[in-house]
C-alpha cells in the first residue's frame, strides 16, 4: 500500500495502478477520449491529464502509474484550461450537426462540450468535410466526426482480430479507413458494430432503417409483422427500469402492438426451433462421420468472418439459418399461406440487439424467390427511439402475449442470447433425441460465465461431447488455430461474435459495461429457471409446427425452408 | 517481364519474412513495379499476416509509395517556393483539367499520370514540370497544352 494526495485528500492504494485507475476508484470522473478500460493505454489525446505537484507538465492520468506521496490536483485552474482547450481544438473542425446527428442522444463529445461549458470559439478552422460512407449494409461511417481517438481501430484489430479498418495517410489527411480507402463494404468488415459501441462520436452509426419501418407501419396495404431477439427484451427491460416481476417479452410485446404492429412473434421461438433442427444435425453428423466440430451458425458476424478468413472451414458450419432468418423464411410462406396474405404483403421486421443481422438479411442465399425474408431490421437502440418517436409512456402500456405461427401460445427459449446459452439448449436437446431421456440437471454451469472461452466434456448415451463456447472473433480465431494444428479437438463449438453474446451485441445501448452484460445474462437465467418448459424439443408450437407443417427435423421441408447453402457472398 | 513475374521475384527474396520486413518489402515491390498493386497488398497481407488495413495504412503515410501503376509518362510537377511563387498552383490546375485526373492518379489510357513534388532543386527553370525525368522550364498554359499534344500525337502514330 502507498499513500498519495487527491485534491488534498490522503488516499491510499497499490501502487501498480495508473492515476486513472485510482482516481476512478475514488468516484472521480476524468474525461478521456482515447482511453479504454483493459487495453495498454496509448496516451494520444491528453483528454485525461491531471496536475501533479512537482511534475513540469500535466500528466495524462491514463498513462502513468501513481507512485507514493504524489498529490494529484484533478480539477485546479490549469488544468481544466488545458482539457477545455483540447475540445476547443477538436471541435474547432467538427463539423456543426449537432442537430441533425444521429447520434445527438449519446454522443460523448458533445456531452464533454456541455460539461465544460464550451461556449465559444476560439478557434476557427475549416470544417473537416469528408464522404460519407454509406455503402455497408449494417454501419455508417462519418469520417468528417471522427476525433482520431483510434478506438474503433483498436477493437477491430485487437478484440475481434478483423482488422478493417487503420489510420491511413498523415498530417491534415489522416483518417481511419480501410485499404485503398475502399468504401467499408468491400473490406473485410463483418459489420459487427463493436466499433460503434467505443466512438466517442457520431462518426460510427448503424444503418437506420426507422424510416422504412414507418412507411410500412403506415401502409394499410402492408401486413406488418415483427419479431424481436430474447436479448432486445431483456435489455429494454433494463433501460426502461422494469419491475423484475413483469414478463419483459409480454410489455414488448405491448408496446409493439401499441406502434401498431399487426402480429407479434419471439425470435424465442424460432430459436428453438434452431435447436431441434442444430442438435438433429450435430447427432447426424456424430452418427455419419460427417464434419466435426460443428460451428454454430447464429451470429451472422461469427458466419461471414469464416467465410472471409477461414474459408475452408465453411462446412463445418451447421447448415442451420439463424433464427432470425428461420422465422423470416416460415412468416412468408407458411403463415402467409395459413392467414391467406400474399406474401408480398407482408413486411416482416427484426429487432435485435446486432447490426450484422442488417447484411445477414440482404445475404443472397437467404432469398426466398428473389425476395428478403426480412425486410428491415431494427437495433434495441434503433427501437428505442422509435418508442420515443410514438411517445409510448410505458407504465400505461398492457402487456400482451406474443403472437404465435400456430394459435396456441408456448413460452419459448430465452437462453440464446447469453454466451453458451445455444450450447446448454443444443446439449439438453441432443440429449434427449439420442438417449430419449431429458437430463436431470438442465443447468450446465460450467457454460454460465462471463469467460470468453468456456469448455465442458458431457457424456451423452455412448457419446463423450467435448464442446467449447467462445465470443469475441479474437478467441475465436485463437480456438480454430488450435483446432487447425490439431491440438484441441471438439465435437460442438458456439460461437458469438461480440462480448458476452447477444446481449453485448453492437446494436445495444451505449454505455453497458461488463456489470450491466451480466445482469442482462442473469435476467436471462432467471427466466429460464422460471419457465415451466425448459426444453426446445417440448415447447407446444415447436411441437405443432412439425406435427402440422415441418414433418420431422433435417427432413425435406426443414432443408428448404430453415437450412442454408451457402454461397460466396 | 510481367508484373506477375516480377513480383514473384520479389516474394521469393523475402520468405521468411515477418511484420518487421513491411516496409524493405514494400519498398521493392515499388521499385519492381512502380507502384503498389492492390493484388501485391493482398499477398503482402497473407504473408506477413498484417490487415489489409494495416499495410495500406502505413504505406499511405509516407509520400515515397504510389498506389496508381504510373502512366507511361509520368509528369512531376513541382510545387517548391519557387515555383510557387511563379504560379505552379495554376499550372497544377491546367494539367489537371487538360489530363482530368488528380494528382497520384493515372488517366484511363495509362498514359499519363500525374505527382506534385516538392523543389526538384531547379528554380532557376520556374515553374518546373518534369516528364519521365525530363526538365519543362518556364511552363505556362500554352507550353503544358503543346506537350501533351505532342506526346498524345506521338503515341498515335
Ligand atoms: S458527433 Fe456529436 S458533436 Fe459531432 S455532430 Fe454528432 S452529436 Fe454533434
Ligand atoms: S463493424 Fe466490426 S468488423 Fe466492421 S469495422 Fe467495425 S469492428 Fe471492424
Ligand atoms: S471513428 Fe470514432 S472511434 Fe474511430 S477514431 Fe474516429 S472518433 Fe475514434
Ligand atoms: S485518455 Fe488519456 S491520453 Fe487519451
Amino acid at each position: 500500500m502507498i499513500s498519495v494526495k487527491i485534491n488534498h485528500k490522503t488516499v491510499k492504494t497499490t501502487p501498480e495502478k495508473t492515476i486513472l485507475e485510482v482516481l476512478r476508484k475514488e468516484g472521480i470522473d476524468i474525461p478521456t477520449l482515447c482511453h479504454m478500460q483493459g487495453f495498454p493505454p496509448t496516451g494520444s489525446c491528453r483528454m485525461c491529464v491531471v496536475e501533479v505537484k512537482d511534475f513540469p507538465g500535466l500528466v495524462p492520468s491514463c498513462s502513468y502509474p501513481v507512485r507514493a506521496g504524489m498529490e494529484i490536483q484533478t480539477h485546479s485552474n490549469r488544468v481544466l484550461e488545458a482539457r477545455r482547450t483540447i475540445l476547443e481544438l477538436l471541435l474547432a473542425t467538427h463539423p456543426d450537426d449537432c442537430l441533425y446527428c444521429g447520434k445527438k442522444e449519446d454522443c460523448y463529445l458533445l456531452e464533454l462540450s456541455s460539461r465544460m461549458n464550451v461556449d465559444r470559439r476560439p478557434y476557427r478552422a475549416v470544417k473537416k468535410e469528408m464522404k460519407r460512407d454509406i455503402a455497408s449494409n449494417s454501419i455508417i461511417r462519418d469520417n468528417a466526426k471522427c476525433i482520431l481517438c483510434g478506438k474503433c481501430v483498436r477493437i477491430c484489430e485487437e478484440v475481434q482480430q478483423v482488422g478493417a479498418i487503420d489510420f491511413v495517410n498523415r498530417g491534415a489527411d489522416t483518417c481511419v479507413a480501410s485499404a485503398f480507402e475502399d468504401s467499408i463494404n468491400l473490406s473485410t468488415c463483418i459489420g459487427c458494430g463493436q466499433c460503434i459501441m467505443v466512438c466517442p462520436t457520431g462518426a460510427l452509426q448503424e444503418k437506420s432503417y426507422l424510416n422504412e419501418v414507418m412507411e410500412a407501419l403506415n401502409n394499410p396495404a402492408k401486413t406488418v409483422v415483427v419479431q424481436n431477439a430474447p436479448a432486445v427484451s431483456v435489455t429494454i427491460a433494463q433501460e426502461l427500469d422494469l419491475d423484475s416481476q413483469v414478463e419483459p417479452q409480454a410489455v414488448l410485446t405491448g408496446i409493439l402492438k401499441k406502434m401498431g404492429f399487426d402480429y407479434v412473434f419471439e425470435t424465442g421461438f424460432s430459436a428453438d426451433l434452431t435447436i431441434m433442427e442444430e442438435s438433429s444435425e450435430l447427432i447426424e453428423r456424430l452418427q455419419q462421420g460427417g464434419k466435426l466440430p460443428m460451428f454454430t451458425s447464429c451470429s451472422p458476424g461469427w458466419v461471414d468472418y469464416v467465410e472471409k478468413f477461414h474459408p475452408e472451414l465453411r462446412d463445418y458450419l451447421s447448415s442451420c439459418k439463424s433464427p432470425q432468418q428461420m422465422l423470416g423464411s416460415l412468416v412468408k410462406t407458411f403463415w402467409a399461406e395459413s392467414q391467406k396474405i400474399n406474401h408480398d404483403d407482408i413486411f416482416h421486421v427484426a429487432i435485435m440487439p446486432c447490426t450484422a443481422k442488417k447484411s445477414e438479411a440482404e445475404r443472397s442465399d437467404l432469398l426466398t424467390g428473389g425476395n428478403k425474408d426480412i425486410d428491415a431490421v431494427l437495433t434495441t437502440r434503433e427501437f428505442l427511439k422509435l418508442i420515443k418517436l410514438h411517445g409510448i409512456e410505458v407504465e400505461k402500456i398492457e402487456s400482451s402475449p406474443a403472437d404465435t405461427l400456430l394459435g396456441k401460445h408456448s413460452s419459448a427459449g430465452k437462453l440464446f442470447a447469453a454466451s453458451g446459452g445455444v450450447m446448454e439448449a443444443a446439449l439438453r436437446t441432443a440429449h434427449y433425441l439420442i438417449t430419449g431421456k431429458n437430463m436431470e440437471e438442465p443447468e450446465i454451469s460450467t457454460l454460465r460465465n462471463l469467460r470468453e472461452h468456456k469448455e465442458t466434456e458431457l457424456k451423452v448415451g455412448n457419446y463423450d461431447l467435448k464442446v467449447a463456447v467462445v465470443y469475441g472473433l479474437g478467441a475465436a480465431n485463437k480456438l480454430l488455430e488450435e483446432i487447425k494444428r490439431g491440438e484441441e479437438k471438439y465435437d460442438f463449438v458456439e460461437v458469438m461474435t461480440c462480448p458476452g453474446g447477444c446481449v453485448g451485441g453492437g446494436g445495444q445501448p451505449f454505455g453497458a459495461d461488463q456489470e450491466k452484460i451480466r445482469e442482462r445474462m442473469e435476467a436471462l437465467y432467471k427466466i429460464d429457471s422460471r419457465q415451466k418448459v425448459r426444453f426446445s424439443h417440448e415447447n407446444e408450437s415447436i411441437k405443432n409446427i412439425y406435427a402440422e407443417f415441418l414433418g420431422k427435423p433435417l427432413g425435406k421441408k426443414s432443408h428448404e425452408l430453415l437450412h442454408v447453402r451457402r454461397t460466396n457472398q | 517481364m510481367i508484373e506477375k513475374e516480377k513480383f514473384a521475384v520479389v516474394k521469393n527474396k523475402y520468405k521468411n519474412a515477418g511484420p518487421d520486413a513491411l516496409i524493405p518489402l514494400l519498398q521493392d515491390i515499388q521499385g519492381e513495379l512502380g507502384y503498389l498493386s492492390r493484388e501485391a497488398i493482398t499477398e503482402v497481407s497473407k504473408g506477413l499476416k498484417l490487415s489489409e488495413s494495416k499495410i495500406y495504412g502505413v504505406a499511405s503515410f509516407y509520400n515515397q509509395f504510389k498506389f496508381n501503376p504510373p502512366g507511361k509518362y509520368h509528369i512531376q510537377i513541382c510545387r517548391g517556393t519557387a515555383c510557387h511563387i511563379k504560379g505552379s498552383k495554376t499550372i497544377l490546375e491546367h494539367l489537371e483539367r487538360e489530363l482530368k485526373i488528380a494528382p497520384d492518379q493515372t488517366t484511363k489510357d495509362g498514359l499519363f499520370s500525374l505527382e506534385v513534388v516538392s523543389c526538384v532543386g531547379a528554380c532557376s527553370l520556374a515553374p518546373v514540370i518534369v516528364v519521365n525525368n525530363k526538365f519543362h522550364a518556364d511552363v505556362d498554359k500554352k507550353k503544358i497544352k503543346k506537350i501533351i499534344k505532342k506526346i498524345r500525337k506521338e503515341e498515335l502514330e
